[in-house]
């Protein structure tokens, strides 16, 4: 019986699995994950694979708001970014997906640059209203730069091609997005580990003494903000070639405020979190869904309340987390391993 | 279904088609009228926005929270007046009082039940939670009230107002009008009351405040219900103006530009702020939007948000305590 986690040097602290048993659970659900679409029903792999962008998504807002401190009400439109990028190489200039998806998360990482340099000089509230701002003024350029952009019709993007052999159905995409998401989580989990991600981690604790200590503030903030646009870029891109359309409406305000609940539901300043939280926060809805048509049955009005619900359900869980969970989901789910970890003597 | 809640006060998108008409009839002898019809349009639109920034200013320099649900605040308040002018045939001033009564008392709870435990948190704690809160309050109104878009009944006479060099629509005056008295009410009750001197005395500094006896939880709570008060008054100055949806508070978010043009905690920086941006987008709105194609009045406060911020973060009489990175 195990009685406890003892490290004897740091890099043994700093391992991503711990244990024998981590390795062999995770490759279990590896496995479990890989099977999923040759039993599940066409429904169930659409939400999977939105639920993918938005841990892709959510991942790169915790990389900047969790690890770094600072507050982007703008993820969204770093997503539409990514995804008319993606979209306009592809039928402008022909590229294929597989080029079009890195470029598309380049232009994005261009695009947080530009909005990350009022973070140089202001910070909490006042980088807060400018990432905000930056949300509705891309919002506009979406919509109004119409040679570009077609405007609210939007563009028609194709579906991604791998060999001869097109991602055209939930199945197909669900692939290419698994496959995304591990890269995406393998990376952000190897880069807070690294110099990197301390410095974002001091620069979060305090930033003058982060400074003192030779971090740049410049670099690192910078740094921060190009790679969480980079994997919104990416995610906006997946995004807008699994639906096979981009258009404004795609990425309103209100989706920037959702993967910041997503974030803090599921624990600022964890990768796992942002796990748990893209999955709730994609989950809630799609099960209050269920419930009512399910209520429908019954009472045939309720379909109309579908909405506002959605709406409040949404607004309690931020507020209800942040009071009495601020940690989110990965703390509850820390303490749930510790307390099966020293079972039946924890104290 | 977006269309009329971009434009937030339907009555300038009204004014500036006209204007384009008028355009093109005769551009030259015209283009001074317009002019000065926009800068009149503009200045009566800040004179609202001014109030609503004031509700932010006040919760901001009580409790250092910026509330993003004000303009759920502004929606709700709208349809509670509304509704008791309808449902229950009351007369104009009673609705006013019963929906500023409802304001107070919905401010100092969600002090109490939300915002106090979140007393020292980071910021970002804060303004999710302001966020969330809003959801949930718009969420509540779109359940109780349908979706569809309303109108007030006439409360004021629809008499547009001849200046001579302008015509003020009676909507935009009465608005204007109404926002300067509850502006000038509350600048006195901040000034000259026992109330006002103990939220300024808790806004320069809170220990000290607390020292002297005044209770600085109630000072919060009465900041929220003012704030609220504020708020609901600009929703129902709007209501009237362009009718009443479930995005009638989406004005509140352009509203943070004033407050930023203004400074984050001054009064009297709000109102001049409310004024130039009001004057500032609606010029944009005249000039810009055939270049555009349309909607350049919306983005502009956001632009300026951004240029502020830029250049000058604690805005034009803000305390210049704001830390540099």
């Amino acid at each position: 019986m195990r009685c406890g986690d003892f490290k004897e040097s740091y890099i043994k602290d700093e391992r991503i699995f711990q244990s024998f048993f981590v390795k062999f659970w995770l490759a279990l659900f590896i496995i479990f994950l890989v099977l999923i679409p040759f039993v599940a029903d066409a429904y169930i792999l659409y939400v999977a694979n939105l639920i993918g962008f938005s841990i892709i998504g959510a991942v790169g807002l915790n990389i900047l708001t969790g690890y770094t401190g600072q507050i982007s009400l703008g993820h969204a439109a770093f997503m539409g970014v990514g995804g008319y990028a993606a979209a306009i190489l592809m039928t402008r200039l022909n590229f294929s997906f597989w080029l079009a998806l890195p470029c598309a998360g380049l232009v994005a990482a261009l695009a947080g640059l530009v909005i990350g340099i009022p973070s140089l000089r202001v910070k909490g509230l006042y980088l807060c209203m400018a990432t905000l701002a930056a949300q509705f003024i891309f919002e506009f350029i979406f919509i109004h730069w119409e040679s570009m952009t077609q405007g609210i019709r939007g563009i028609n993007v194709p579906s991604p091609v791998l060999g001869n052999f097109p991602l055209d159905t939930e199945k197909r995409f669900y692939f290419l997005t698994l496959f995304m998401v591990f890269l995406a989580v393998g990376f952000a989990r190897n880069l807070v580990r690294s110099r990197v991600g301390r410095a974002f981690v001091a620069i979060r604790d305090r930033d003058l003494a982060a400074e003192i200590m030779g971090i740049s503030l410049f670099r690192y903030k910078l740094t921060a903000f190009a790679i969480s646009s980079f994997y919104a870029g990416v995610a906006g891109a997946l995004w807008v070639s699994f639906m096979r359309i981009v258009t404004p409406d795609h990425f309103p305000f209100h989706l920037s405020i959702q993967y910041l609940a997503m974030v803090i539901v599921g624990g600022l300043g964890s990768v796992l979190g942002s796990i748990f939280g893209a999955i709730f926060m994609v989950m809630t809805p799609e099960l209050l869904n269920a419930l009512s048509s399910a209520l429908s049955k019954m009472i045939p009005d309720v379909g109309q309340l579908f909405i506002p619900m959605k709406e409040v359900v949404f607004g309690a869980l931020i507020v209800l987390f942040l009071i009495f969970e601020p940690l989110g989901l990965a703390e509850i789910w820390r303490r749930i391993k510790a307390f099966f970890l020293l079972w039946p003597f924890s104290y | 279904m977006n269309s009329f809640s971009r434009d937030g006060i339907g009555n300038l998108c009204f004014v500036s088609q006209h204007v384009q008409l008028y355009e093109q009839i005769d551009l030259c002898l015209l283009n001074m009228e317009i002019f000065l019809q926009i800068i009149i349009t503009g200045i009566a639109t800040g004179g609202v926005y001014g109030l609503i920034a004031l509700g932010f200013v006040l919760i901001f320099k009580a409790t250092g929270i910026l509330n993003l649900a004000t303009g759920a605040f502004m929606t709700l308040g709208a349809y509670i007046c509304l509704t008791v002018l309808s449902q229950l045939g009351a007369p104009f001033w009673l609705a006013f009082l019963c929906t500023l009564g409802f304001a107070i008392i919905l401010g100092i709870v969600l002090e109490r039940i939300i915002l106090r435990p979140l007393i020292g948190e980071p910021i970002i704690s804060v303004v999710m939670v302001t966020i969330g809160l809003s959801s949930i309050l718009q969420g509540l109104t779109h359940l109780i009230w349908s979706p569809d878009f309303r109108s007030f009944p006439e409360i004021f006479p629809p008499e547009p107002l001849d200046l001579g060099i302008a015509i003020v629509p009676s909507g935009l005056l009465w608005g204007f009008i109404f926002a300067a008295v509850a502006t000038v009410i509350f600048i006195l009750i901040f000034k000259l009351t026992r109330t006002g001197v103990a939220m300024r005395a808790t806004a320069s500094d809170q220990q000290a405040a607390l020292s002297m006896g005044i209770s600085v939880r109630w000072v919060f709570a009465l900041s929220w219900s003012y704030g609220a008060v504020a708020a609901v008054i600009g929703g129902i100055v709007i209501g009237n103006i362009s009718g009443i949806s479930i995005y009638l508070g989406d004005i509140g978010l352009k509203v943070l530009a004033v407050i930023i043009l203004g400074g984050l905690d001054s009064i009297g920086g709000a109102i001049l702020g409310g004024l130039i941006i009001g004057v500032l987008e609606n010029l944009a709105g005249l000039y810009l939007d055939p270049i555009f194609g349309g909607g350049v009045k919306d983005v502009a406060p956001f632009f300026i948000l951004v240029l502020i911020i830029m250049i000058r973060p604690y805005g034009l009489f803000g305390k210049k305590i704001i830390e540099r990175v």
